[in-house]
Parts: C-alpha cells; sequence; structure tokens
C-alpha cells in the first residue's frame, strides 16, 4: 500500500490523499457546471439559440438568496425556494421579452438581443446590488469537515453532487416517461412539425426555459456554498464555461450537458492540480476543449449530425 | 457529356437513389421526371456537388466529379436553379446576374479596390454580358429592382439568367415551369430552344408538367423510390406501363 | 462626366471634413479631441467588424482579441528600449522584442499584418462552422488570446499591461486611417468580390452553386475585417497611452456590435454615423456613472447605469428597428441628390395642393 502511495507520489508530484481531495472538488465543480450546462442545451435544442443570458441568470438566483438572508433576514431554506422562483420567473420573462418577438428574425439578431440581455443583468446587478464582491450566507450545516484517512473534505463538496444527480433523476424521468416530456423531445426534434400535432409550442419553450433557469438557481444556490464570494459579474466565465461544456457534450443532449460539465469542473481542476504553473491558463481549459471538439467532431460528444436540406 | 455511373444516395437508413445512370449529350434537352419524392432533386444534388454520393460516380466531359465542392463543379459548366427558387432577395437583378460571372473573374482583390484598369474593363465585361443576358430574359426594365420584388414568373426568369451568367454548358433547371399555365408552357418551351441554341448549352430538366416535357425533351429518364424505371424517347417513355403505373399508383 | 462628378464632390467633403477637425483640434480642449480621436478609431473598429458581420453575415465575436493584437503589436514597435525596461520590472521581456523598433506608420501596417495572419490561423478552423458556433468559437478564441496575454509576462508584461506608450495618435492619423477604410470598404463594396460576399449573406448555398468559393470568400472578409480590428486596436493603444489585457474583454466587442446594429448591418454610411454618436453618447453618458452638480445639487450616479442604458438600447434596436439607421443602404452623393430632389419636388406638390384650395375657395 505505502509503495503505491509512493509510487503516485513520485509520479505525479502529488499525494494519493491530496489527489482525492481535488479529484472530489473536481466533481463538486463538475455538478454545478452540469446544471447550468443543462439550461443552455435545452433552449438551444429547441430554439437553436445560445441563451447567453444564463450564466447572468445564475447570478441573479445566487443574489436572490443573499438578498434573503443577508438583508431581509430570511431563514435559508425559505430564500432558496424564493430564489428558485425568482429566477424562473426572470427566465420565463426574458424569454417572452427579448426572444419571443424575434422568433421569425434572423439567428444573429436573437444572439444579438441575448447578448444584451446579458449585459442588461450584469450592469443592473452592479447598479443594483453594487459592484464590491459581497459574502454568501453559507449555513454551518454545509461547512462541516469531514475527514478520513488523511484526507478532509467539506460536507458541502458531498452534498452537491447528491444533489445535482437526484435533480437528473426527476428531470431525466420528466423528460421520458411524462407526456409533457415527450412534447419537449417533440418541440426539439422537429419545430414545425410539433405545432402542426397541436402541441402548444409557446408553452414548451416557456416550460423549457423555466425549468432551465430553475436548474441554473439550484446550481447557483449550492456554488455559493462552494464558493460563497459573488459579484454581479459572477456569470460570465462560468456562462460562458457552460456553454462549453454543452457543446462538449454535444448540443440539444441532456446527457451530453451533464457528461461535458464533469468533463470540464474534473478536468479543469485537475490541470491545475498537476500543473500548479497553468494556473493563470486555468480559464483557457474550457475554451481549447471547446476548440479541439469543434475540429474533430462539432455536433459533440453524443451529438447527432443534422444537415440541411436543399 | 454527363454521365453518372451507378450513384447511389443513402441517408443513414434511407436509399434517396439507388445505382442510377443517367447520360446527358452534347447539345441535348434531357427529362428526368417521376413522382414526388423520387429522388430527382437528390439527383441534381449529387451531381451538383451538394450531396456526396454514397458509391457510384459522376462523370462531366470525362472527368470525375463525384465529390466535388458545388463551386468547383460549377466552374467545370453546371450551372443550376433551384426549386424554391434562391435568388438573393435582397439585392437587385443586375446584381443577381454579375454574383454569378464572379467565379470566371482574373483580376486580384487589390486590383479591384485600386481600380486598375484591368479591372475595370473587366467589370465593364461583366456588365454588358449581363445586360445582354438580362435582355434575352426579358428583364431588362427591372433591371434596378430587387430581386424579392418581382413577380413569381419573372424570379424564375432571373434564376436562369443567373446559372447562365456562369457560362455552363450544362444546365440544370429544377421544375422551370412550375405554376405556369399553357400558354406559357408554350412560350416557355420556345424560351428553351432559343436558349439552347444561342448559348450551345445541353439542359437537364426535372419537371412535372407533362406537355413540356413531351414538347421539348429528346430523352427521357423516370425514376421512382430512386430507381430508374424507364428510359428512352418521349414517345417510348409515354406509353411505358411502369411509367403510368408509378404515376397512377396501382391497386 | 458623372464619375468626374461624383469624384471631385468626394474630394470636396474630405477636404471639407479634414479642414473641420483641423480646426477642431486647435480650438477644443485634450478631451473633446481625444473624443474627435475614438470616433475615428471606432470607425474603424465598426467597419471592420460590419464587413464580417454586416456584409457576409458571419457572426464573430472575436473583434477584442484582434484589437489586442493590434494594440500589443504597435505599442512594443513604438515603445523606445529604455521604456520598455522600465516597464517589464518583473520580468524582463524578451531580448528581441525590447530592440524590435518602428516608426509609427510601419507600426500600424505591421499591426494590421500580425493581427491579419492570427485571423488566417483562426478563420481555416472556425469558418466552417455555422453561425451561432462561430459566435462562440471566435469568442473563445478572443478569450484565449486575452489569457493568454495576461499570463506570458516575458513578452506582454502580463497583466501589470504596458505604460507610457508613445501618444502617437492624433486626428491625422486617427482619422486619415479611417478615412481610408471607408473608401476601401466602399470600393470593396461596389466591387465583384463585394457582390460576392453579400451573395453569401443572402444566401450561402445559392452563392455557392453560382460557383463562389464560400471558404475563401468568408476568410478574405474575416481577415481584413481582423486587420482593420488590428488597425483600431494599435491606434487606440498609441491613443491612451496604457493598454492591459483586461481592456480587450468582451464587453469591447459588445460595444463595436453595438455601433454597428444601431448603424445597419451591411450599411457602411450607417456605421460611420453610428460609431460618432455612440462613441459620444457613451462619453456622454459617463454622468450616469458618476456624480453630477447640477445647479447647487449634487445628483449621485450609480456605475453600470451607463451600460444599463445601451444595452437597452441594443435590445430595442434589434427588436424594433432592426434595419439600424440605415438598413444595408449607403449614404451616397446619388441617394443625398435625390433627397434634394424629393424634398423640391414635395414642396412644389404642396404649393400647387395650396393653390388648388384658393382656388376652389
Amino acid at each position: 500500500m505505502e509503495m503505491l502511495q509512493s509510487f503516485f507520489l513520485s509520479i505525479t508530484g502529488m499525494s494519493v490523499e491530496s489527489f482525492f481531495q481535488h479529484l472530489s472538488n473536481g466533481i463538486s465543480l463538475g455538478s454545478l457546471y452540469a446544471l447550468i450546462a443543462i439550461g443552455y442545451t435545452m433552449v438551444y435544442g429547441i430554439l437553436r439559440l445560445i441563451n447567453f443570458a444564463h450564466g447572468d441568470i445564475f447570478m441573479i438566483s445566487i443574489y436572490s438568496v443573499f438578498y434573503g438572508v443577508a438583508v431581509f433576514a430570511i431563514p435559508w431554506p425559505v430564500a432558496v425556494v424564493l430564489s428558485i422562483v425568482i429566477t424562473v420567473f426572470l427566465g420565463i420573462s426574458i424569454e417572452k421579452t427579448a426572444y419571443r418577438p424575434l422568433r421569425n428574425s434572423s439567428k444573429i439578431s436573437i444572439l444579438i438581443s441575448a447578448i444584451g440581455v446579458s449585459f442588461f443583468l450584469q450592469n443592473l446587478a452592479t447598479v443594483v446590488f453594487g459592484g464590491r464582491p459581497k459574502a454568501y450566507p453559507v449555513p454551518e450545516f454545509f461547512s462541516r469537515i469531514y475527514n478520513f484517512s488523511g484526507i478532509s473534505i467539506t460536507s458541502v463538496t458531498f452534498f452537491i453532487p447528491i444533489m445535482t444527480i437526484f435533480f437528473l433523476f426527476v428531470l431525466l424521468n420528466f423528460i421520458n416517461h411524462t407526456k409533457t416530456g415527450m412534447a419537449m423531445r417533440a418541440v426539439s426534434r422537429d419545430y414545425e412539425a410539433s405545432r402542426l400535432m397541436a402541441i402548444d409550442v409557446d408553452f414548451i419553450i416557456m416550460l423549457t426555459f423555466g425549468i432551465g433557469s430553475a436548474l441554473a438557481a439550484i446550481g447557483g444556490i449550492m456554488w455559493g456554498l462552494k464558493y460563497p464570494q459573488i459579484s454581479p459579474f459572477m456569470g460570465v466565465i462560468p456562462g460562458l464555461k457552460c456553454f462549453i461544456a454543452a457543446v462538449i457534450g454535444g448540443i440539444g443532449n441532456i446527457k451530453g450537458a451533464v457528461l461535458g460539465g464533469f468533463m470540464l469542473g474534473i478536468g479543469e481542476i485537475l490541470i491545475v492540480a498537476f500543473l500548479p504553473s497553468m494556473t493563470g491558463y486555468r480559464d483557457a481549459f474550457a475554451f481549447v476543449l471547446l476548440i479541439l471538439i469543434l475540429l474533430v467532431k462539432p455536433q459533440g460528444l453524443l451529438g447527432e449530425n443534422v444537415s440541411e436540406k436543399v | 457529356m454527363l454521365k453518372t455511373k451507378d450513384v447511389t444516395v443513402q441517408f443513414g437508413g434511407l436509399t434517396a437513389l439507388s445505382k442510377l445512370n443517367i447520360e446527358v449529350e452534347e447539345n441535348q434537352i434531357v427529362g428526368l421526371i417521376g413522382p414526388n419524392g423520387a429522388g430527382k432533386t437528390t439527383a441534381f444534388n449529387v451531381i451538383t456537388g451538394v450531396y456526396k454520393p454514397t458509391s457510384g460516380k459522376v462523370y462531366f466531359e470525362d472527368n470525375d466529379i463525384s465529390g466535388k465542392k458545388p463551386n468547383e463543379i460549377t466552374k467545370c459548366g453546371i450551372a443550376r436553379t433551384f426549386q424554391n427558387i434562391r435568388l438573393f432577395k435582397d439585392l437587385t437583378v443586375l446584381e443577381n446576374i454579375q454574383i454569378a460571372e464572379h467565379l470566371r473573374i482574373k483580376s486580384s482583390l487589390p486590383s479591384a479596390i485600386l481600380g486598375f484598369s484591368s479591372y475595370k474593363n473587366e467589370e465593364k465585361e461583366m456588365h454588358e454580358r449581363a445586360i445582354s443576358l438580362l435582355e434575352e430574359v426579358g428583364l431588362l426594365d427591372n433591371i434596378k429592382d430587387k430581386a424579392s420584388s418581382l413577380p413569381y414568373g419573372k424570379q424564375r426568369k432571373l434564376e436562369i439568367a443567373r446559372a447562365l451568367a456562369t457560362r455552363p454548358k450544362l444546365l440544370l433547371l429544377d421544375e422551370p415551369a412550375a405554376g405556369m399555365n399553357q400558354s406559357e408552357t408554350m412560350q416557355f418551351i420556345s424560351f428553351i430552344e432559343e436558349l439552347k441554341r444561342k448559348h450551345k448549352i445541353s439542359v437537364l430538366m426535372i419537371e412535372h408538367h407533362m406537355q413540356l416535357v413531351m414538347g421539348i425533351c429528346e430523352k427521357i429518364w423516370v425514376l421512382d423510390y430512386g430507381k430508374e424505371i424507364a428510359k428512352g424517347l418521349p414517345k417510348e417513355v409515354q406509353g411505358n406501363k411502369a411509367v403510368i403505373e408509378a404515376y397512377l399508383g396501382v391497386d | 462626366m458623372k464619375n468626374r462628378q461624383d469624384m471631385l464632390y468626394r474630394v470636396f467633403f474630405i477636404g471639407l471634413l479634414f479642414l473641420s477637425l483641423f480646426y477642431l483640434q486647435k480650438t477644443m480642449d485634450s478631451y473633446a479631441v481625444r473624443i474627435i480621436n475614438l470616433c475615428g478609431i471606432y470607425i474603424i473598429l465598426a467597419l471592420g467588424l460590419n464587413l464580417i458581420n454586416g456584409f457576409t453575415g458571419l457572426f464573430s465575436l472575436g473583434h477584442a482579441g484582434f484589437m489586442a493584437i493590434g494594440a500589443y503589436t504597435s505599442a512594443i514597435l513604438t515603445m523606445p528600449e529604455n521604456v520598455k525596461v522600465v516597464n517589464f520590472f518583473m520580468k524582463p521581456m524578451n531580448g528581441f522584442l525590447v530592440e524590435a523598433n518602428a516608426p509609427f506608420v510601419v507600426a500600424l501596417v505591421i499591426a494590421m499584418i500580425v493581427s491579419g495572419l492570427i485571423a488566417l490561423l483562426i478563420g481555416i478552423p472556425a469558418l466552417r462552422l455555422r453561425d451561432d458556433y462561430l459566435a462562440i468559437a471566435t469568442l473563445g478564441f478572443s478569450e484565449i488570446i486575452r489569457v493568454v496575454f495576461t499570463n506570458t509576462y516575458s513578452v506582454t508584461n502580463g497583466a501589470l499591461g504596458l505604460k507610457m506608450i508613445p501618444t502617437f495618435t492624433n486626428i491625422w492619423w486617427s482619422w486619415g486611417s479611417a478615412v481610408l477604410v471607408i473608401l476601401f470598404m466602399f470600393s470593396f463594396s461596389k466591387s465583384s468580390f463585394g457582390r460576392a460576399v453579400k451573395a453569401i449573406r443572402e444566401d450561402e448555398v445559392a452563392a455557392e452553386a453560382m460557383g463562389i468559393d464560400l471558404f475563401k470568400t468568408k476568410l478574405l472578409a474575416f481577415v481584413i475585417g481582423s486587420a482593420f480590428a488590428g488597425l483600431g486596436g494599435a491606434l487606440l493603444g498609441n491613443l491612451i497611452g496604457t493598454i492591459d489585457p483586461a481592456l480587450f474583454r468582451f464587453t469591447l466587442t459588445f460595444n463595436i456590435l453595438l455601433i454597428v446594429v444601431i448603424g445597419g448591418m451591411g450599411s457602411i454610411s450607417g456605421s460611420v454615423i453610428a460609431a460618432v454618436i455612440v462613441t459620444v453618447m457613451m462619453e456622454a453618458l459617463r454622468f450616469l456613472d458618476e456624480s453630477v452638480k447640477i445647479g447647487g445639487y449634487i445628483i449621485e450616479g450609480i456605475p453600470g447605469l451607463r451600460m444599463v442604458v445601451f444595452s437597452l438600447i441594443l435590445m430595442i434596436v434589434v427588436i424594433f428597428y432592426s434595419e439600424g439607421l440605415m438598413g444595408k443602404k449607403e449614404l451616397s452623393i446619388d441617394s443625398l441628390k435625390e433627397f434634394g430632389k424629393s424634398v423640391k419636388a414635395r414642396k412644389i406638390h404642396h404649393r400647387a395642393q395650396q393653390k388648388d384650395v384658393k382656388k376652389n375657395a
């Protein structure tokens, strides 16, 4: 046993305990990325739209909890529920005001609108919340540290993947085993045909945004537990990374988004762990992966080819 | 001039074309007919490079053009129109034609930007050729109109003129007479014959208007479910049992 | 002859422009002059992005990255050796780069070439992707460039940025370049090459069927547009005197995108007009972010409010006025003549109507 451990240490420059610590962090981060990536992939699957504002919705959910607890002194669980409600409402409103009017316009127009919404939210948050970073309220339950065989892990690091798996399970069941879920899959497959089949496409789209936003909110609520420093622009980079995760896994494919999220989260943490000199390039990792995937398999790891009819 | 050899096109599990063997000779007008979904437009797409044949080859003037990119094939001398008219909507009639002349341009970008006389002369030639084409199809008055503002019939003519501007040897027309009535179809027949004579081209035509097909095509291929079910002179095809069944359906 | 006459009009306008700029430079304070310079630079940046997004119909979000490349290239080539040594106090600069030096005009040209080359490298893989993927890929490249610049201390001085860059950019450089770019764009738009990119924008499939090499043409537009971004970045660096990687975030691309959308994607004159308007408004609305004294009262500004207003404007324009100011049309001498004629015609018609009314009364 000892031999294996020193062997590992000599090759990687890292002890087995450290490795597992990093790995568990990576899995936590990956879970968070997965939750947010699902929102991107679902919206893209139905509307072929990159919802640039998704990362900023995630940011709003975090601030909602902060305001609930720190400013209005609401108990944490209540603030969490409220945050999800607010975020869902926000996501649906954005669809209605900024995306629906452009549904028949060029792709570029709707993308520009999405960028506009994103910037709007970031700067509105700066105006309302102030640009200086704030501290997210972390209930004591989540800061407990567990030790075993030399590894110390906070309870949060367990909590996040467990919750993520739970919600994933619920979501996949909904998509695959309910009538509404089937309607969502249909609209994602063929927008026009779904309308002809008397599916209320507007409702399905609203539902998609709602679910995506809810998941982003859950991701955000848990993100704050692990990374308690919050600022109005905190959604930008994770948002971008999570879209990339969705692309890597196969855009439009929920399982792909999860796969991409985990790949990105674990990869990012391990790269910095094994090569500390690359810490500055941490954010670039996602982009490099993106470029590679787009060059090698643009439809993503689990995605399928779609061609245009001439 | 054009020869497809056992061309098969498959999309996943669906076989759109199966062992297609079409031939078009110089200065010939050939028809490609068949019920909807028979694979006619797919055949066009394979010939023009939009699709790669899953197996089989396409030869043009004894050169293998299978799988080449559409713009390369156009440069070789094959031009086409589209079933759903794909004009450059927001551009003018004149610009639509001029764009189709771009592929033969010899001047470089810097000479164009700096206004060298070599470029100016080429531009003048291209302009004159465009004008004469528009005159031929009767669109000279609409020269400054937006392509999308033209009535349907004129849009079809513009698309044909645009394809001609690439100076093809073979012209592929996808349902050019769609929506035309009797007299228009008759005019169209003489129009195509004039084109063939003046530009010395061959024409391969997908059509549903039997009057047009029988009236102008020298040879006809019939497709159904991606396979060739008949070929020959118009009279032969007209009487062919399999063809009649394909169109009317069999009990 | 018509062409002669138009040429004379053009020379006249350009001459008038430079006379007014010269006058403004002499009479206005340095703050206003800086804004005038910025306007010129943003015209260049907007036209570059318009060429790619508006004329060709691609969707590139990488503009800021190419600006960074241009800015750093020009800064490194124009900074004298001793200034470089002072800047790179954390980690010494790469020897070759310390010695590299060139006169401003050469630095600008090299900045354009380097940006263009990087655009070529990025474009070859990226342009195979369709619209939204291209957007993310170019955004990704832009971010990679920024991250690389932030971390390679021996070349760019990393996060510390470069200070004391010689402020060579004045009205002649910024607006002179702008005029050249404008002339290039008009010339390009009228040419067969310009028609080819517009064809791609209108219908890619049809364009390819008419013999246009999609890949080469897209690449051409992308490289030229990004080279212009490099030029703008270079002029910017030598205007402000300090640059650092944080300056070239996505926000910068957003601002230029805003200009192009407001002006009309596909209109050169639209980009020019919008660039001036937006640049001035960006400065004018600065008060939203800072405190302002009106009468005896101090109204507190809120940081970020300015961008809130601008993002709202962007969304309103794209949702309700998708054509922007000019759509795909151009302000030309002909169109101004037409406008003048129509005003005249309306006046005559109006007067005739009034005469009729009087007669019948």
